[in-house]
C-alpha cells in the first residue's frame, strides 16, 4: 500500500490539522486542571472539587469567566503589539505540533496517511525555528504593555529564552549523530527493531543518550518558562511579569501558549528519546515508511489506535514530571539562572557532543554494526558520564546561595538544587 | 501553479515588509516588520526547495538576532522614541538619489539582464536530486565537513576572535 497522494493527500492533510488542533485545545484544557490536581495532591489539599465531577468543569467555567470579563487596555499600551503579543504567545507552540508524528501511519482504501500533519524535510529543525520565535510574545508583550514590571518580566524572558535555546539545539546534536536523519518519523523508525530496511537502533535513546535526555529536558523547562526557570512572571518580584497588564482572554491566550508549549515539549522529548509512538515490547507495531513509498511492516488501524495511545501516555506522563516539578524545586535567582545557562550547560553540552563523537567513531572504528549493541556501548558511556554530572560536578558547586559570608549568620552555605 | 505563486506572493509581502520597516520611526515596529521580511524570505527559500536555508535563516535571523536586537531596544528603552533619521531637504534629498539610484540599478537587472530562470532550473532539479538521495540537510552538510572544512573552521576562528575582542573592548577596567 502506497502513501496517499493527490487530492486525498489534501484532505487528509485537512482533517489532521482540524482534528489535532482541537485535541491539543482539549489536551490544553485538561492540562490546566491535572496542574491544579496534583498541585492539590502536593499540598495535601482537594484543589477544584465544585464545578461538576471532580472539579472537572472547572477548565470550563475558567474559560467562559475569561471570555465574558472586561478587557483592560493601559493608557500606556502600544495598542497594536499589545494585541499581537498575545497571539505571538499562543501560534509558535500550536505550531510546532505540525511535525510530530503521534501514531502508526494509518491504511485507508486511498493509500496510507501517515499520522503526521506535516513531514516536512527539515524536520527537528523546524522545531528550532518555531520554538526560537516564541519568545517574541514575552518580549512584546513586556515591552508593549508600558509598564516597568512588565518590560522586566519581558526582558528576562527573552534573555533567558535565548540563552537556552542553544543548549537546547545543541543537546539535539548527538541525537542527529546516531540517526543520521532530522525528519522526525524517522527518528521514531531509528528507535524501533526492523529486519529489513536500514539499520535502526532497536531501543529508546533515552538508553543510549541518557545525558542529553537530561540537558534536552532541562533546557525545554528553561524554553516554557515554568518553574524553577519562571524568572519572566516570578510574582514576588515582578507582580506576573510580562502578562501584568493582560486581563480576561488576552491574558487566558499567554496561559493556553504556556500549557500548549508544555505539552508540545512533552511530545518532542516523547518522540526524540522515548521511542514516540513505540510501543515497548511489542515488536507488532515496528510499520516505517522510507523515503521512496516502501512500506515496512503491517500497519492497520486498531495499531494506529493503540500506538496513539502509546503516545499519549507517555506525553501525559512528562506532563506529569513538568507539574511534579513545578511544585517540587524553588524558583532560581537570576544571576544563578544566567550562571546555569551560560557556564554550565553550554560547556557540558559541548563536551557531551564530543564525547558522543568520539564514542561513535571507537564504536564505528571496532565495527560494530548499528543496533542494541551499539546502543548498549552507548548507554555506559552515558551513565558514566551522567555519574560524573550528578555526583562529582554538582556539590553546591553549581547552583549556590549568596557570596561566602553574604548571608546572614551562614558561611558558606551551599545549596545544591538538584541537577 | 500554486507554487509560483506562493513565491510571488512571500516576494511581495518581502518587498512591502521592507519598505514598512524602513518608513517606521518606532524602533520596535521596524524590528518587527524585519522579522516579517526574514519570513517572507524563509517562504522564497522553501518555494525554491531550499529547505535548509529556510530553517536556518528563521532560527539564527528570526530566532537570535532579531531577538536580540529587540532585547537592546528594551533595555536602553529606545523604543518610544520617534526622531527621525533623516533630518531637513539636504538628508532628503541624499537619501532619494540613492533610493532612485538602486532602482535604477535593479530595474536594469530586470529589463536588460538575462533570464535567470533556465540556470535557477537546473540548480533546482539537482538540488532535488540531491536532497532526495542525501537528505536536504546532508546537501549542505556534506560539502561543508568534506571539501571546505579548513574555510569552515578559518571562518569560526574569525567568529571566536570577534567575540574575544568584543568581551575584551567590553570589559571593565579592575579598580
Amino acid at each position: 500500500m502506497n502513501p496517499v497522494t493527490g487530492g486525498a493527500f489534501v484532505l487528509a492533510t485537512v482533517g489532521k490539522v482540524i482534528i489535532f488542533f482541537s485535541v491539543l485545545m482539549l489536551a490544553v484544557m485538561l492540562a490546566t486542571i491535572f496542574e491544579r490536581k496534583v498541585c492539590g495532591f502536593m499540598q495535601d489539599r482537594s484543589g477544584p472539587n465544585r464545578v461538576g465531577p471532580w472539579g472537572l468543569l472547572q477548565v470550563i467555567a475558567d474559560g467562559l469567566k475569561n471570555l465574558l470579563k472586561e478587557e483592560t487596555m493601559p493608557a500606556q499600551a502600544v495598542r497594536p503589539f499589545f494585541l499581537l503579543a498575545p497571539v505571538l504567545g499562543i501560534l509558535p507552540a500550536t505550531i510546532l505540533f505540525a511535525v510530530i508524528p503521534f501514531a502508526s501511519p494509518l491504511p485507508t482504501q486511498w493509500g496510507l496517511v501517515e499520522m503526521i500533519v506535516a513531514d516536512v524535510p527539515i524536520g527537528f529543525l523546524y522545531v528550532l525555528a518555531i520554538g526560537s520565535i516564541g519568545v517574541y510574545g514575552v518580549a512584546m508583550g513586556g515591552w508593549a504593555s508600558g509598564s516597568k514590571y512588565s518590560l522586566l518580566g519581558g526582558l528576562r524572558g527573552s534573555a533567558q529564552m535565548v540563552s537556552y535555546e542553544v543548549a537546547l539545539a545543541l543537546s539535539l546534536v548527538p541525537l542527529i549523530l546516531l540517526t543520521g536523519d532530522v525528519r522526525a518519523p524517522e527518528i521514531v523508525s531509528m528507535q524501533q527493531t526492523f529486519t529489513a530496511g536500514p539499520a535502526t537502533y532497536a531501543t529508546w535513546f533515552m538508553f543510549p543518550l541518557l545525558v542529553g535526555l537530561f540537558f534536552f529536558f532541562v533546557s525545554g523547562l528553561a524554553e516554557t518558562n515554568r518553574l524553577p526557570f519562571d524568572l519572566p512572571e516570578a510574582e514576588a518580584e515582578l507582580i506576573t511579569g510580562y502578562h501584568t497588564e493582560y486581563s480576561a482572554m488576552k491574558f487566558s491566550m499567554f496561559m493556553i501558549g504556556e500549557f500548549a508549549h508544555v505539552i508540545t515539549v512533552a511530545a518532542l522529548v516523547t518522540v526524540f528519546f522515548l521511542g514516540g509512538w513505540d510501543i515497548p515490547f511489542w515488536q507488532g507495531d515496528n510499520i516505517r515508511v522510507l523515503a521512496d513509498g516502501t512500506v515496512i511492516g503491517e500497519p492497520t488501524w486498531w495499531k494506529t489506535l493503540l500506538t496513539l495511545g502509546a503516545f499519549g501516555v507517555k506525553t501525559s506522563l512528562l506532563v506529569l514530571v513538568f507539574v511534579w516539578i513545578r511544585w517540587t524545586l524553588p524558583r532560581f535567582r537570576y544571576d544563578q539562572l544566567m550562571d546555569l545557562g551560560w557556564k554550565f550547560m553550554l560547556e557540558a553540552v559541548t563536551v557531551y557532543i564530543l564525547v558522543i563523537a568520539f564514542v561513535i567513531l571507537g564504536i564505528e572504528a571496532v565495527g560494530i554494526p548499528a543496533g542494541g549493541w551499539y546502543a548498549f556501548v552507548l548507554f555506559l558511556v552515558n551513565l558514566a558520564l551522567a555519574g560524573v554530572l550528578f555526583f562529582a560536578m554538582d556539590r553546591g558547586t553549581l547552583i549556590r546561595g549568596g557570596a561566602k559570608g553574604a548571608r546572614p549568620g551562614g558561611g558558606d552555605a551551599a545549596e545544591g538544587q538538584g541537577g | 501553479m500554486i507554487q509560483d505563486f506562493l513565491f510571488q506572493a512571500f516576494a511581495a509581502s518581502a518587498i512591502l515588509g521592507a519598505v514598512i520597516m524602513v518608513t517606521r520611526r518606532n524602533p520596535v515596529s521596524a524590528v518587527i516588520f524585519l522579522v516579517g521580511v526574514f519570513f517572507a524570505t524563509s517562504g522564497m527559500f522553501l518555494m525554491l526547495d531550499a529547505h535548509y536555508i529556510a530553517a536556518i535563516n528563521v532560527i539564527l535571523y528570526g530566532g537570535a538576532i532579531m531577538v536580540l536586537f529587540l532585547f537592546v531596544l528594551m533595555l536602553l528603552n529606545l523604543g518610544h522614541a520617534d526622531w527621525r533619521d533623516l533630518r531637513g531637504p539636504v538628508g532628503g534629498l541624499i537619501g532619494g538619489s540613492i533610493s532612485i539610484a538602486f532602482l535604477g540599478v535593479l530595474t536594469r537587472l530586470f529589463v536588460g539582464g538575462t533570464d535567470a530562470r533556465p540556470v535557477v532550473e537546473i540548480a533546482g532539479s539537482a538540488l532535488r536530486e540531491a536532497a532526495a538521495e542525501q537528505g536536504v540537510v546532508g546537501v549542505v552538510a556534506r560539502p561543508l565537513f568534506t571539501e571546505y572544512t579548513i574555510v569552515l573552521e578559518v571562518t569560526g576562528v574569525l567568529l571566536l576572535v570577534s567575540i574575544v575582542g568584543t568581551i575584551l573592548l567590553a570589559r571593565r577596567e579592575r579598580t
